[in-house]
């Protein structure tokens, strides 16, 4: 099954991508304490598109897809016309700075990559697909 | 959404998170912990138990006061956190470098203790 939700880039919607994430993978019988997870590494995803790259222009969309299929990994796509971020790319700070430097951030990419399996993007008739891939337990 | 209530109970100030805390409502953590620390208060206690979300905007808010409070020898802990809060702090090992307490009364005896 195919999902996807079109985000307007203002912070104000990020509980509307929880919402949609979480409604769509609880329909398949994903645990609770997995959805939270990956509501988790998404948020951090899209705050960062809309903050970063679309300086919270709220005119500015960029699209979610969620395809989840029985026993197989769910597969997230993050797809934007802006230019891209490649986490994979980025050294985040040690915690031990972070707290020395009394730094607010540095936090979210480390959350994503702990928690998803895998990140990759693509270049595509001009666009930019982020593809995250999170293997889950289904009931 | 969130809503911050702010209470004094035996010296401490407890700050209430009620509802989702992501990236459009950290600062309002951050201003409630700053007022706090503002007011004079050296122990301030953060109730979790009505706090449904906390985003890597949130951890961070309580990561960047570790080392101000450890200066200014403030002790804070937070308690009453659900199991899907308390995963988000431990993912990246967040619990063990603040104070996490089980209930109120548990988090009291620590911020009295530390």
């Amino acid at each position: 099954m195919n999902y996807k939700y079109n985000v307007a880039c203002s912070i104000e919607n990020l509980k509307g991508v929880r919402d949609f994430i979480r409604g769509t993978l609880k329909d398949h019988g994903i645990s609770d304490l997995e959805i939270s997870e990956i509501v988790l590494a998404l948020d951090e995803m899209c705050s960062n598109l809309m903050i970063h790259a679309h300086h919270c222009n709220p005119d500015e969309l960029f699209e979610l897809h969620i395809q989840i299929e029985k026993d197989n990994p769910v597969v997230f796509e993050i797809i934007d016309d802006g230019t891209v971020f490649d986490i994979n790319q980025f050294h985040e700070p040690a915690l031990n700075n972070i707290i020395h430097e009394k730094r607010k951030g540095g936090l979210g990419i480390r959350l994503v990559k702990s928690i998803m399996d895998k990140i990759e993007y693509q270049r595509q008739s001009g666009k930019t697909i982020c593809r995250l891939i999170k293997s889950v337990h289904f009931k | 959404m969130i809503h911050i209530k702010r209470l004094q109970e035996d010296n401490a100030d407890v700050i209430v998170l009620i509802g989702e805390i992501d990236a459009s409502s950290s600062i309002e953590l951050d201003l409630a912990i700053a007022k706090s620390v503002g007011e004079g208060f050296s122990k301030i206690l953060i109730d979790c138990s009505s706090l449904d979300y906390i985003s890597s905007a949130g951890l961070g808010v309580f990561m960047s006061y570790i080392e101000e409070f450890k200066d200014r020898d403030i002790k804070m802990v937070l308690f009453g956190m659900s199991e899907k809060v308390a995963n988000t702090f431990s993912i990246l090992g967040l619990n063990e470098l603040l104070q996490i307490g089980k209930d109120k009364v548990q988090a009291k005896q620590m911020v009295n203790e530390l």
